[in-house]
């Protein structure tokens, strides 16, 4: 059953500075599914456009960034909601409870001079009604037990915590009042790799648990790796290629998403590997037809001159490049 | 000058630096005053405007917009000269007590601190005291400079210190660069917007600073001031007696020109700020 | 032929005010070498000591006691003109390329200033001939370089600019700091391959610090693992990234997402919840995580035992 669905969405930046208009094109007509019980990860170098869409899709919009075209479609208990037709008031019941996001260097979202509880206290007050300060902080506080962490930490200060349990706390508030779908935006990026494994070993224990959504946003192939049933890889605001796990790894189809999987080092093997040629494009001035097309290696004279869609290259995986379309895959 | 233009296209700059050039060219004026600024009596006393005075005179006899560009002139000079007093002192002080840190950066910044407690006011209206009647221009400049630097002093050497804790600090080092060129090369970019924005606040304070003395007739009353100006206006009972051009224009005159100052002050600063400055990057 | 010796290094820093003071021992008897033409790796989790060992091998910091050799003579007690000459040899990089670049100033600069201010080119000319020779080692095109900002590069390549800025004085040794850990994953490979190339071709040394173990074994030729202050393991890179001994290398190693969904984890992890106590334990540090934990390691602190070419620090292999 789907969860959550976008058509055709376009999100840009638009820039004043001085007198000259600048748009930055960050999401560019961007078609994504998200069933339910499920992780969805979405990977992409920086400037790709992930954070961007994750800030779309949880419609907290805020100039320069705009929607300038496309469809957001939540499925609430069944039912299609067309997310950018609602009122703001609506949006705002909507949030944190079918939808939350721990957005990037989320760990400074806990305010430093009150206690962890008091945050927690807050945060649920603000989003449901007649509970009293006490049930606020039992809700707390079963919520934290639920999560396997130290319920001493309701009491403590943020500074007094680790980055990577502050960074669990910040899961811990996102996902307090049981939403259906949980974005994360790199929730891992400035973590050390054990306490990285503990945070996303948190966010598959919470969606194992809850039975919900979880779309994972990292440029982190490894921890895609590991939790991702699904992945979609974007590029210059598109998604260039999408498939199950297995699929992406052991079939990588876009040149793009090849040179990524096969520049990962791997424990065992020594060989020789290379990184992706030349440099991400400027979201302002993108090449024209498909926007790998100036570091391409199989690059021919159409696909500098139209942008490739996504199109079926296996059994539900799906690449936009020139070349599939050409059966040269 | 695409500085100029840039800046020109924010509205408060535009006014302040107009209402700034009409005061420049007052004061240049002076120069070509067909009455000394000394000069007593030469007129018919307390006229009101009306050309060719077309300020009006005051009880002295003496035209009122000519001795506006005088004063004017003296003001600016002035304030001028109390500010880069103070910027130079401040600059110094701050940049020493923020890279070297340690026991001089205590030492320093009880210094700072001393100035910034003490209660300067009475200590200038007591020095303006003994040397009453003395005291001339520069020296008033002077007096105000090396009172005036402790705030920017402090505010120069947070910078510093965060600046110092850059990972370009060390890049520049690691290019063979030694402390004074590191502060010049490094930091001043970072430092020109804070010590251009106080300038202006400090001339501001020091004109300021200069009226109040005059009011309260402790500050040389012969040279023409914007002080001195109101001063004798109050002294004549000018308000009482319905000269109201010889108060007015001193007071509105002030002002404007504390007006235009802080919207050039506000407006530079922003332009300047090290943040819009890299935006602007990579436009040309 | 050994390059850089560290004896012993140890670093204490004192935080709290006057009526608590703590003291936290960054840097504990620090003891290991590089050699020419090698790549030595500092790896451990954030706070284990790493940078500010390289600190205070780069002069930034005063060591509380320890010794540093280069070429056999003592450098961590120098002056500060001797410094500037030890430039010459070694040089370093940063983490995040765009702080290692005031953003106000054109990239160039710090190229000249480097040559000028170390008495590597005289005149103009001859500078910009050894610039253009060093960007074109690290693949960066004169042209695109020339009066250019720091922001108007993005991150990798300005990361290989920073490299080429190290690289102006021919040093013999380059201490790179989490080289690319600010850099995407799909351009980490460019870089590592350039410290690889370098070493080959140049005969540099690097000093690879970081916490990316992927990254290590890919291009370190010994490495070090740290932890709380004290190296736990030490070895060739191959033995103690694939056959590791100390619990910690353990714990890291299978901490490391690997890029095969076949291979995911199979176990969960537990977190210390307060690190700066494990600073202050006596005995061995990692005891309080240890799975396997025994009585002595709680009391006493374990010495180095060297087992198959590599040194453990660890009880367990007594």
């Amino acid at each position: 059953m789907e969860m959550l669905r976008t058509e055709q969405l376009k999100s840009y930046y638009v820039l004043e500075i001085f007198g000259r208009k600048r748009i930055i094109k960050a999401v560019d007509d961007v078609n994504l599914s998200v069933g339910e019980n499920q992780i969805y990860g979405i990977a992409g170098e920086s400037g790709c456009g992930k954070s961007t869409l994750l800030k779309a899709i949880f419609a907290a919009i805020e100039p320069p960034q705009k929607i300038f075209g496309g469809r957001l479609y939540y499925f609430v208990d069944g039912q299609a909601v067309d997310v950018y037709s609602l009122s703001e008031e609506e949006r705002r019941k909507l949030r944190w409870r079918f939808i939350s996001y721990v957005p990037q260097g989320s760990m400074s979202v806990l305010n430093p001079v009150v206690k962890i509880k008091e945050t927690f206290k807050d945060f649920i007050e603000s989003h449901v009604k007649g509970k009293t300060k006490d049930e606020a902080y039992e809700m707390a506080k079963v919520h934290i037990r639920e999560l396997g962490l130290p319920v001493t930490l309701l009491d403590a200060y943020p500074h007094q915590l680790s980055g990577g349990m502050r960074q669990r706390v910040t899961i811990a508030l996102a996902t307090v009042l049981s939403p259906k779908v949980i974005m994360a935006d790199e929730p891992t990026t400035a973590l050390d790799v054990v306490t990285q494994r503990g945070v996303i070993q948190l966010l598959r224990d919470i969606q194992k648990a809850n039975r919900n959504t979880l779309i994972l946003v990292t440029h982190d192939m490894g921890v895609h790796a590991n939790i991702s049933d699904r992945i979609a890889i974007m590029y210059a605001g598109k998604i260039i290629e999408e498939g199950p796990t297995e699929a992406i790894f052991n079939n990588p189809t876009h040149p793009y998403t090849r040179y990524l999987i096969r520049s990962l080092p791997k424990f065992g093997d020594r060989m020789r590997r290379e990184s992706v040629p030349g440099s991400p494009p400027s979201l302002e001035k993108l090449p024209s037809g498909c926007a790998f097309h100036p570091r391409c290696p199989h690059v021919f004279d159409r696909c500098t001159e139209e942008t490739p869609a996504l199109i079926e290259c296996e059994k539900d995986h799906m690449a936009a490049c020139w070349l599939v379309q050409e059966g040269k895959r | 000058m695409r500085v100029l233009k840039d800046l020109l296209r924010d509205g408060r700059f535009a006014f302040g630096f107009s209402v700034l050039l009409v005061l420049v060219f007052l004061s240049v004026l002076s120069f070509f005053s067909p009455y000394g600024p000394y000069e007593r009596n030469p007129l018919m006393r307390d006229l009101p405007p009306k050309w060719p005075h077309i300020l009006g005179t005051n009880s002295l006899g003496q035209d009122i917009f000519w001795q506006l560009t005088f004063a004017v002139r003296n003001s600016l000079v002035m304030a001028l000269i109390a500010a880069l007093i103070s910027r130079v002192i401040a600059i110094i002080i701050g940049v020493i007590a923020g890279y070297k840190g340690g026991l001089v950066d205590r030492i320093l910044t009880f210094l700072c601190d001393t100035f910034l407690v003490v209660p300067l006011f009475i200590i200038i209206v007591l020095v303006a005291t003994i040397t009453k009647g003395r005291m001339s221009l520069p020296m008033l400049g002077l007096l105000l400079g090396v009172f005036g630097w402790a705030w920017d002093a402090r505010v120069i050497r947070s910078q510093v210190l965060s600046l110092r804790e850059r990972d370009f600090t060390y890049t520049a080092v690691l290019s063979g660069l030694k402390a004074f060129s590191v502060v010049s090369k490094e930091y001043l970019p970072f430092l020109v917007p804070l010590i251009f924005a106080t300038l202006i606040g400090n001339m501001s304070w020091a004109i300021g600073m200069e009226v109040t003395l005059a009011f309260l007739g402790v500050s040389n009353l012969m040279l023409p001031t914007l002080g001195t100006m109101l001063q004798w206006a109050i002294n004549y009972q000018a308000l009482l007696l319905g000269y109201w051009w010889w108060v007015l224009t001193p007071v509105v005159t002030s002002v404007f020109l504390f007006i235009a100052l802080y919207l050039i002050s506000i407006s530079i600063s922003a332009y300047l700020d090290p943040r819009m400055r890299i935006q602007r990057i990579g436009q040309a | 032929m050994s390059l850089l010796q560290v004896k012993r290094l140890t670093k204490v820093f004192t935080i709290g005010s006057i009526f608590s003071r703590l003291k936290i021992l960054a840097v504990d008897n620090v003891t290991f070498e590089i050699n020419e033409a090698e790549i030595f790796t500092l790896a451990g989790e954030s706070g284990c000591g790493k940078t500010t060992t390289a600190r205070i091998i780069l002069g930034f910091e005063e060591p509380t006691s320890g010794e540093i050799h280069y070429k056999g003579k003592r450098i961590d007690n120098l002056k500060t003109e001797e410094r500037r000459r030890l430039l010459k040899e070694i040089q370093a990089v940063f983490q995040n390329p765009f702080s290692t670049f005031n953003p106000l100033r054109k990239v160039e600069s710090y190229f000249y200033d480097t040559l000028f201010n170390l008495g590597v080119a005289q005149e103009r000319e001859e500078a910009r001939r050894i610039i253009e020779e060093k960007l074109e080692a690290v693949g960066i095109a004169f042209e695109e370089f020339c009066e250019k900002y720091p922001s108007e590069f993005s991150g990798g390549q300005l990361q290989r600019i920073s490299i080429a800025r190290a690289l102006l004085t021919n040093p013999k040794l380059l201490v790179a700091d989490e080289p690319v850990s600010m850099v995407d994953a799909s351009l980490r490979m460019s870089i590592v391959n350039l410290f690889k190339d370098l070493r080959d071709k140049y005969g540099l040394s690097v000093l690879y610090i970081t916490h990316d173990l992927a990254t290590a074994y890919y291009v370190s030729d010994r490495m070090a693992i740290m932890f709380r202050g004290e190296i736990v393991e030490l070895g060739p890179a191959e033995k103690v990234l694939q056959e590791p001994k100390h619990p910690y290398t353990r714990l890291l190693r299978e901490s490391v997402p690997e890029p095969d969904p076949s291979r995911r984890w199979t176990t969960k992890v537990v977190l210390a919840d307060q690190e700066h106590e494990e600073y202050l334990r006596t005995g061995c540090k990692f005891a309080g995580r240890c799975p396997n934990a025994m009585e002595i390691c709680k009391k006493e602190s374990p010495p180095y035992f060297e087992v198959n070419g590599v040194q453990v620090k660890c009880f367990l292999y007594r």
